[in-house]
Formats: structure tokens, C-alpha cells, sequence
């Protein structure tokens, strides 16, 4: 028997559908900034915090970064409550993601420190700036246009990450999928307009993205 | 909780427990192993696809341009679902290894296209030119000029998504293929503390993954491409 | 008949509208040698890539020996590219072979002749280029000049009848330009056809038999090097000839 399309079944579900997408963007959001500030302290320590601090920042990296955010997740959420701790799915996740996006992001964060070349700074300092101002109109301004790239690549694949959320129930634009497809069964239709608009997102955030690093930090980036 | 895990640890490593996970933590292997080989054999055909020249063959580099562009912004669970019920809907006969295999490979070739890509794009066009004026064909340059070279350029990336792919099988573990994590969830379901069973998962995935981290930020050090004219 | 002409030649580049080339006309004679000088821009670089095949021309005749050339052509193409080379400005080596592997790799895998002959002309020829103990050195082991020469020695493995050179010493550091400029009185002296592209002027107006001038894709004078650099007879060549030999 060949399976026949019914795509309005899919289709008449599109806003719900859409506003899971935008809870997927937000998570994806949260998690980033979360783990841009965990990256900013991991980085800053392992740039400048001497051997013991690497050391520690390095372990944590490597563990999350070696090991599946999903996993992880799944340690948060059925290993905690053996002790006690006891999260909500959308929690769970979201420390799990922020966890995971930190670890990424000591790196990220880390390698645009160090770009930072020694005769920027030598040339502010001939001319007779300060450390803040060096700080302030060198480093900053370097250091934010050297990361803008990988940083935005980096939230875009977040956004395609939190599709894990569904597993556990959160109801982001997977989940929310999972949702109708097993009401009426018209499983296809609906993963692939799911598809799609991970397609359009993801298509839409970076377009955004390009044309703030285009005019905010004057990164040039392709638009599509 | 430190006495509830020590107290079902010898329970947990059991012999059975232990080779039913070592047999999961072989499949996660071998689907990124395969995933990542037929997904690069996949890629170099369609980039080779992508550049084929001639007004004639528009369609072809449209259609390897989507595909690549397509694959890569859509979630991996999302295209193990849709590749899950595509064949169940058609009734093909597939298991869901093989269901999980698909999906890798689509994903895989997408990522590794672009891989080879970047990797061909970084050999400068003098190159190309030199052979062609030299009567070399398209296959011939690749040959004996192209593939030599880009292969260094290739090569960390791919490592690097390689690492990223044996935690992408995790997922694969809702279809119901038994991999790593999938064995982890059998094991917490019969009982055993989720701390002990997800700690030592994670462990196996760590042991996994970090041996082929450092090899591939060692190949990167040792073939950072030199500075030739 | 002339070795090499080229008869109201226009090209453009693909997706613009302006031709970069228009209704280019020169002579070469066997043995000549014939100079392209001009402001960067002004098409000589895409005159040769015109020659060798590199951008398809939108109207005009190329003739070797009287024979025409036709670039929609696969096989005449091909036949063209027998009897043209070309050495570019940079990038010029494969990377992954040896010297001698540079020269050596088209005349056996592409024209399939016999090894051991393709092996010891290429030792003389690397040897003519000033390169004898060479022949093991990788690209990246050898200097800018040495390069230049390998990728003169490697266009000569092909026996081309005319030798067509890109601003071949632009890229150089100023003391390689000389042995490279050494190596083309070389084969000068030998009485190879060639074209070159130069900023050189001095070289320029010592080797070549004539000069052409061109501006914005078209020639502006042509004549001998005592002409074009003393005594210009255009108003634009006697600008770019009085502004270059400020310096």
C-alpha cells in the first residue's frame, strides 16, 4: 500500500510549530550566553591564570567536549536525583547546554585572546595609551571582530543542538513535531515542514548575524 | 550516594554488563567509522559535482549546492526521524541499523563535502591553471597535482568532525539502535544507579573520542601547510 | 609568416560587461621577441591567459604559423597548448614534487614519452636554468628565483614553440630578479619566440626586438624599444614611459 501526502495535516499545525521554533532559538540563546560567560572566565583563566588554573579549565574542557552533550544530559537528569537534586527537563537541559556550549567556548574565546598581536599593543603603547585604553580601543575591538565568525557559527549549530531538548520532553520545534505526528500519524509531512523550518531558521539567524557583524563590528561575512 | 554506588559496583561491572556495553561502544565505533568513510567518499563526489563546468551541467551543481546547503541546517535527529519514517512509510525493508546508517550518511556527506571543499579551495588556482596549459584533463589534475596537496589541508577537519561524530551516534540511540547510549539506558532501566551507569558511559565515550582528539591536533601541528610560492 | 598573430582580439570576462581586451592586434616573428609594457590593468596578463586558453576570446583570430586557433575547439585547443607555454607570476610549482618531478611529470604522464629521455633533458634543462644540483629540492626548499627557473625549465620540458612569460619577476625579492632575467637572455640568445610581460623596462628595452604598449585593453603603440621609450609618438605612451622612468 503506498503511503499518500495529506501536507495540510502538517500544515494547519504551522504556528504551533513556529512557536517551538522560537523556543528552540531561545534556548539556544540562553545557552550561549550562558556558556559565553563560562567560556570567558575558562578563557581568561587559561590565558592568564598560570599552570594550576589551565590545568583545571583544560580538564573540564576536554571532558565536556569529549564526551555527547546528550549523555550529559542524561546524567543531569536521571543521575542527579540519586542525590537529591532533582531538575525540570527544561532546566536539566539547559544547564546541560550551557555546560557543554562553555566548554566549546573557552576555546573559541581562547584562541581569539591570543590572536591579539604583540605589535598592536606595542604601537598603543609608543603612542601613549594607557592599559585601559589599550584594553579599550585595541584588544576589545580585536578580539570581538576576530570571534565574530565562530561565535555565530557556533549559536546557529546551538540552535540545531537543541532538538535534543525533545527527548526529554521539552516542547522546542522537535518535540513539538514529535507532539502532532503522534496524534495524526502523518509523520513525514510533519518532520519534513519541521525540516524546513530549521532550514529557514537557521538560514534567517545567520543572515541576521552577518549583517550585525557587517555593520556593528564590520566583519564581512557572506550573506547567504 | 557514594555508598549506593559502592555498594552496586560489583554488581553493575559484571562480566555480561560489561561486554554488553563494550558491544555497544563497538557499534558507536563502527557508525562513525562507516558514517565518516562512505560520508567522505559521498562528499568528494559531490563537490566534484558542485564544480563540474559547463553550461550543461547546471542542474548537477544546483542539485549538489542543495543537497549540501540543506543537510547541513537541519537537526541529526530531525533527519533520523524523517529517514525512520520515510522507510517504515514506504515499507522498506530495513533494520534500524541500517535506518541509522542512512541518516549518518546523509548528514556525514553533507558535513564532508564541505570539508573537501574548503580543502580544494585552498589550493590556488595557478595551480589548475598550470596543469590545464600543460594539457593535463580535469581527472589528471586531481591526480597528480589537486589531491596531493589538498589532502593536508583535508585532513585535521576531517579528524576533527570525526571526534564530533562518534557523540553524534548518541542520538542514533532513539531510534532503538543499540549503541553506547542506548546500552546505558537498558542498564539504568534494570535498575542500576543512573549515576554509576551515565558516569561510566560517559567514560567510555571519553576513552573513545580523546585517543583521536589528540591524534588529530597532532596531525594539525605536523601537516600545518608550508608557505610555498 | 609570423610565428604568432593575433588579429582584433576582444575578450571578456564572464558575468561583466566591459571587454578587457579589445580588437588586440600584434605580430611575433619566429625568434622575436616581443615586449608587453602598460599600467597593471590594462589587459596585457589577459592577453596571454587569452593565448593559452584561460579566458575563451568573444571575437578575433589567433594564428600559429598561419594556422588559426579555435578555442571552442577541445582537439584545437589542445594543439594550441602543444605549441604555447606559459610561465605565471606566482604559484607556479606543484608543491607535492621535486624539482625534477616538476619537470618531468607533463612530458611522461601527459605526452608519454619514455622516461629515462624525459629524465636526462630535464637534467639538461635544469641545468641551462642554473639549477644542476636542484633536482631534488621541493618547492618550498628553494627561493622565489629558483622557483622561476624550475617553472621555465618545466614549460621548455614541453618543446613549445612559443614561450609566453606572465611577469614572471614581479613577485620576486629584488636581488632573484636578476638570475631569472639571466635565464630568459638564455634562451633569447637561443632563439626561442617569446612574449613576455614586464615591469623590467630596463630588461625590456635590452632584449626585445619590439614593444607594445597597451592601456585599458587596448594597444596604444607598438614599435621598437628606441621608439616607445625615447621617442613615444602617442600622448598616453609618453606619459606612462616618462612616469615609470621617473624612478
Amino acid at each position: 500500500m503506498t503511503y499518500t501526502f495529506q501536507w495540510g495535516e502538517a500544515l494547519k499545525h504551522l504556528p504551533y510549530l513556529l512557536e517551538g521554533a522560537w523556543l528552540s532559538l531561545a534556548l539556544a540563546f540562553l545557552g550561549f550566553w550562558g556558556g559565553a560567560l563560562i567560556g570567558l572566565f575558562g578563557a581568561v583563566g587559561k590565558v592568564y591564570g598560570g599552570r594550576l588554573v589551565y590545568r583545571i579549565v583544560d580538564i573540564y574542557v576536554v571532558f565536556f567536549t569529549n564526551t555527547p552533550a546528550l549523555v550529559q544530559i542524561f546524567f543531569l537528569f536521571y543521575a542527579l536525583p540519586e542525590v537529591g537534586i532533582l531538575l525540570a527537563p527544561f532546566t536539566a537541559v539547559l544547564i546541560g547546554l550551557v555546560l557543554n556550549s562553555g566548554a566549546y567556548l573557552t576555546e573559541i574565546q581562547r584562541a581569539g585572546f591570543v590572536s591579539v598581536r604583540q605589535t598592536e599593543i606595542e604601537a598603543a603603547e609608543v603612542l601613549g595609551m594607557s592599559l585601559a585604553q589599550i584594553v579599550r580601543y585595541v584588544i576589545v575591538p580585536h578580539i570581538a571582530k576576530t570571534l565574530f565568525a565562530p561565535l555565530s557559527s557556533f549559536y546557529i549549530w546551538l540552535v540545531l543542538g537543541t532538538s535534543m531538548a525533545s527527548i526529554f520532553g521539552v516542547e522546542e520545534l522537535t518535540g513539538r513535531a514529535i507532539n502532532i505526528s503522534t496524534t495524526n500519524f502523518r509523520t513525514i509531512e510533519v518532520f519534513s515542514v519541521t525540516a524546513l523550518i530549521y532550514i529557514a531558521i537557521t538560514i534567517l539567524a545567520s543572515a541576521v548575524l552577518a549583517l550585525i557583524g557587517r555593520y556593528a563590528f564590520r566583519v564581512r561575512a557572506k550573506i547567504f | 550516594m557514594l555508598d549506593r554506588i559502592i555498594s552496586e559496583a560489583p554488581r553493575f561491572f559484571t562480566y555480561y554488563n560489561m561486554v554488553f556495553l563494550l558491544e555497544a561502544m563497538g557499534r558507536t565505533l563502527l557508525m562513525a567509522l562507516i558514517g565518516v568513510s562512505l560520508g567522505f567518499v559521498l562528499g568528494f563526489l559531490l563537490d566534484f559535482a558542485r564544480r563540474t563546468p559547463g553550461r550543461a551541467w547546471l542542474p548537477l551543481r544546483v542539485a549538489a549546492t542543495l543537497y549540501v546547503e540543506t543537510f547541513r541546517r537541519i537537526p541529526f535527529l530531525v533527519i533520523l526521524f524523517i529517514v525512520l519514517f520515510a522507510i517504515q512509510g514506504f515499507r522498506f525493508p530495513v533494520s534500524l541499523f541500517g535506518v541509522a546508517m542512512i541518516a549518518i550518511c546523509v548528514i556525514s556527506s553533507a558535513f564532508c563535502a564541505e570539508i573537501i571543499r574548503a580543502g580544494f579551495d585552498s589550493i590556488h588556482q595557478t595551480q589548475w591553471d598550470t596543469a590545464a596549459v600543460m594539457n593535463f584533463g580535469r581527472l589528471q589534475t586531481l591526480r597528480h597535482v589537486v589531491l596531493p596537496q589538498a589532502w593536508r589541508v583535508i585532513l585535521p577537519p576531517a579528524f576533527a568532525f570525526m571526534v564530533m561524530f562518534i557523540k553524534d551516534t548518541a542520538l542514533a540511540s532513539q531510534l532503538g539502535v543499540v549503541e553506547l547510549t542506548f546500552a546505558g539506558k537498558v542498564l539504568s532501566t534494570r535498575g542500576f544507579s543512573a549515576m554509576l551507569v551515565f558516569g561510566t558511559v560517559l567514560v567510555l565515550y571519553f576513552a573513545l573520542s580523546y585517543p583521536l582528539s589528540r591524534l588529530g591536533g597532532w596531525l594539525e601541528r605536523r601537516l600545518a601547510p608550508s608557505r610555498g610560492r | 609568416m609570423p610565428h604568432l598573430a593575433v588579429a582584433d582580439l576582444t575578450a571578456t570576462y564572464p558575468g561583466t560587461d566591459t571587454p578587457v581586451l579589445r580588437d588586440v592586434s600584434l605580430e611575433v616573428q619566429k625568434g622575436e621577441i616581443v615586449s608587453l609594457i602598460g599600467p597593471s590593468g590594462s589587459g596585457k596578463s589577459t592577453l596571454l591567459r587569452v593565448l593559452v586558453g584561460l579566458l575563451p576570446p568573444t571575437s578575433g583570430a589567433v594564428r600559429i604559423d598561419g594556422e588559426a586557433i579555435d578555442y571552442t575547439s577541445r582537439r584545437s585547443l589542445k594543439l594550441a597548448r602543444d605549441r604555447l607555454a606559459i610561465v605565471f607570476q606566482q604559484y607556479n610549482l606543484f608543491q607535492n614534487m621535486t624539482a625534477m618531478g616538476n619537470v618531468t611529470i607533463a612530458p611522461i604522464r601527459i605526452k608519454g614519452w619514455k622516461r629515462p629521455e624525459v629524465e636526462a633533458d630535464a637534467a639538461r634543462l635544469l641545468a641551462k636554468v642554473g639549477l644542476a644540483e636542484k633536482h631534488e629540492s621541493y618547492p618550498d626548499q628553494l627561493s622565489g628565483g629558483q622557483q622561476q627557473r624550475v617553472a621555465i625549465a618545466r614549460a621548455l620540458a614541453l618543446k613549445p614553440e612559443i614561450l609566453l612569460l606572465d611577469e614572471v619577476t614581479s613577485a620576486l625579492d629584488p636581488e632573484l630578479v636578476g638570475e631569472v632575467l639571466d635565464t630568459i637572455r638564455v634562451l633569447a640568445a637561443d632563439g626561442m619566440t617569446m612574449l613576455i610581460v614586464s615591469h623590467e623596462m630596463g630588461f625590456v628595452r635590452e632584449v626585445s626586438s619590439k614593444v607594445v604598449m597597451m592601456d585599458q585593453g587596448s594597444i596604444v603603440e607598438t614599435g621598437p624599444p628606441a621608439q616607445v621609450f625615447d621617442a613615444p609618438r602617442t600622448d598616453r605612451c609618453r606619459e606612462f614611459v616618462s612616469r615609470i622612468l621617473r624612478h
